[in-house]
């Protein structure tokens, strides 16, 4: 595929990673924000042929994971009532809340369906006008236009029946909370490309400042992912802290205008609790006031609703990488994608369940060669 | 969660926040609201996320970052030499 393949390319990515070895002459730790590159990462063993002097620290860019475990029971809650035809992405069904998951709810009977397209659910809605349909309008800032844009049909084609349960949230504050913790690792961030298509990478001019750490805007293949963290090395080897863009060819200064528009004339940016983390000032988005009809919390009575997370899960740790995945005690024993205990575990962006699937098998070899010397 | 996928816009039709396309990804057409790319036009490349494109790819952006690969490969080999 056009723009996929070439960025795939093995020799380029191995030049790559040459390239990053030549210039890297001390230690330094680079987060990559996304999960959508996590996943990138540790499929193609991108950090395994960087030098040892890098470290790549996965962060908190994975909606699924970072959904706080009240959004999920209230979830729960709206889906398992009859009347109600509950639509998701497919990756929120098996995120666990306090009693169960969305799969063991639709288990129960309650009609939960998968759409790949908020507008999916808009028209669910509109051929449905008996029941009640409910969007999980989860994701950061990639996601909100195509939710904001469905809020704003659904109110200017008048479906009553259609309402969000909105759980929107933002990089920056993310990044800021990240690099504000005492125990922060992190020197250097990559800067998830699909968000800044969207928003434009001007938000981040402040945070280079205050913090004096690099951050480059990378894309998703392996070829990107390798030259988003060449960039950040060359400017760490010299002393820089500047905004600089990898991902050129879909990400410009300013961002995504139009969308920006409809986003703001839907959402407003509010406080938000973030699973594992805990809440972050301006860190997503509710609705508006003149959207309000749609919000799913106040029509389903939820929105009183609080839960506090189960506290063997470190997920927390992981989504802010101060610590790995192995790291964790119960990781692919007493938590494993069948059976999570965090989120992380859940989505295949999530550091966890990418450990699982793709280092699983080297840790027990590893093991039982310790175990043999 | 944010994976968005480039595809070539096949056609066009409505306006303003109904306006669509089929976009070919790879062989695989799908319908795409294309309201936040009103500069896009047929032939373009487009990357699709939950059914919206959200920008048209820049190739001659993309053809500069493949061009760096020439560049570090030609310095790599520079300073390969004794």
């Amino acid at each position: 595929m056009k723009f996929v393949d070439e960025y795939r390319d093995q020799a380029k990515a191995e030049s790559l990673a040459q390239a990053i070895a030549r210039i890297t002459t001390s230690p330094w730790s680079i987060m990559e924000v996304c999960g959508g590159q996590t996943h990138s990462i540790v499929k193609y063993g991108l950090d395994e042929l960087l030098p040892k002097d890098i470290t790549l620290l996965h962060g908190p860019g994975c909606p699924v994971c970072v959904t706080p475990l009240e959004l999920i029971d209230k979830a729960l809650q709206i889906a398992a009532r009859p009347e109600v035809i509950f639509c998701s992405f497919g990756d929120m069904l098996r995120v666990p809340g306090s009693g169960g998951d969305l799969f063991s709810v639709k288990a129960k009977g309650a009609d939960v369906r998968i759409v790949y397209s908020p507008l999916d659910a808009l028209k669910i809605a509109r051929d449905n006008p008996a029941r009640q349909v409910v969007f999980f309008a989860v994701g950061f800032e990639t996601t909100a236009p195509a939710n904001a844009m469905a809020v704003f049909q659904a109110h200017a084609q008048k479906v009553p029946n259609f309402s969000v349960l909105v759980s929107h949230v933002l990089v920056p504050p993310a990044i800021e909370a990240i690099l504000s913790a005492p125990d922060n690792r992190t020197q250097g961030f990559l800067a998830a490309g699909h968000v800044c298509t969207v928003m434009g990478y001007e938000e981040y001019f402040p945070l280079v400042q205050k913090f004096h750490v690099p951050i480059v805007v990378t894309g998703f293949e392996p070829v990107d992912i390798l030259q988003g963290i060449l960039m950040c090395v060359e400017q760490l080897e010299q002393g820089r802290a500047e905004v600089a863009n990898q991902y050129s060819r879909s990400v410009v200064r300013e961002g995504n205008r139009p969308a920006q528009a409809l986003m703001a004339k839907v959402f407003r940016v509010v406080a938000r609790k973030w699973r594992g983390v805990g809440e972050i000032p301006g860190s997503g988005y509710a609705l508006r006031d003149e959207f309000a009809a749609f919000d799913a919390e106040s029509r389903f009575g939820v929105a009183g609703y609080h839960v506090d997370e189960d506290s063997e899960c470190i997920a927390g740790q992981v989504l802010r990488g101060v610590k790995k995945p192995q790291e964790c005690p119960a990781f692919g024993k007493r938590c494993t994608p069948d059976r999570p205990l965090g989120a992380t575990m859940v989505s295949s962006e999530g550091a966890c369940a990418a450990y699982y699937q793709y280092r699983r098998h080297e840790q027990t070899t590893q093991a039982a060669a310790g175990k043999r010397s | 969660m944010c994976l968005a996928v480039p595809g070539r816009i096949l056609d066009v039709s409505g306006s303003d926040t109904a306006r669509t396309g089929t976009v070919s990804f790879g062989g695989v057409s799908k319908e795409a609201c294309l309201a936040f790319v009103p500069e896009a036009k047929v032939g373009d490349y487009v990357l699709v996320h939950a059914g919206f494109a959200i920008s048209v790819v820049d190739e001659e952006e993309a053809l500069k970052t493949l061009d760096y690969f020439r560049q570090i490969g030609e310095l790599g080999e520079l300073e390969d030499k004794p």
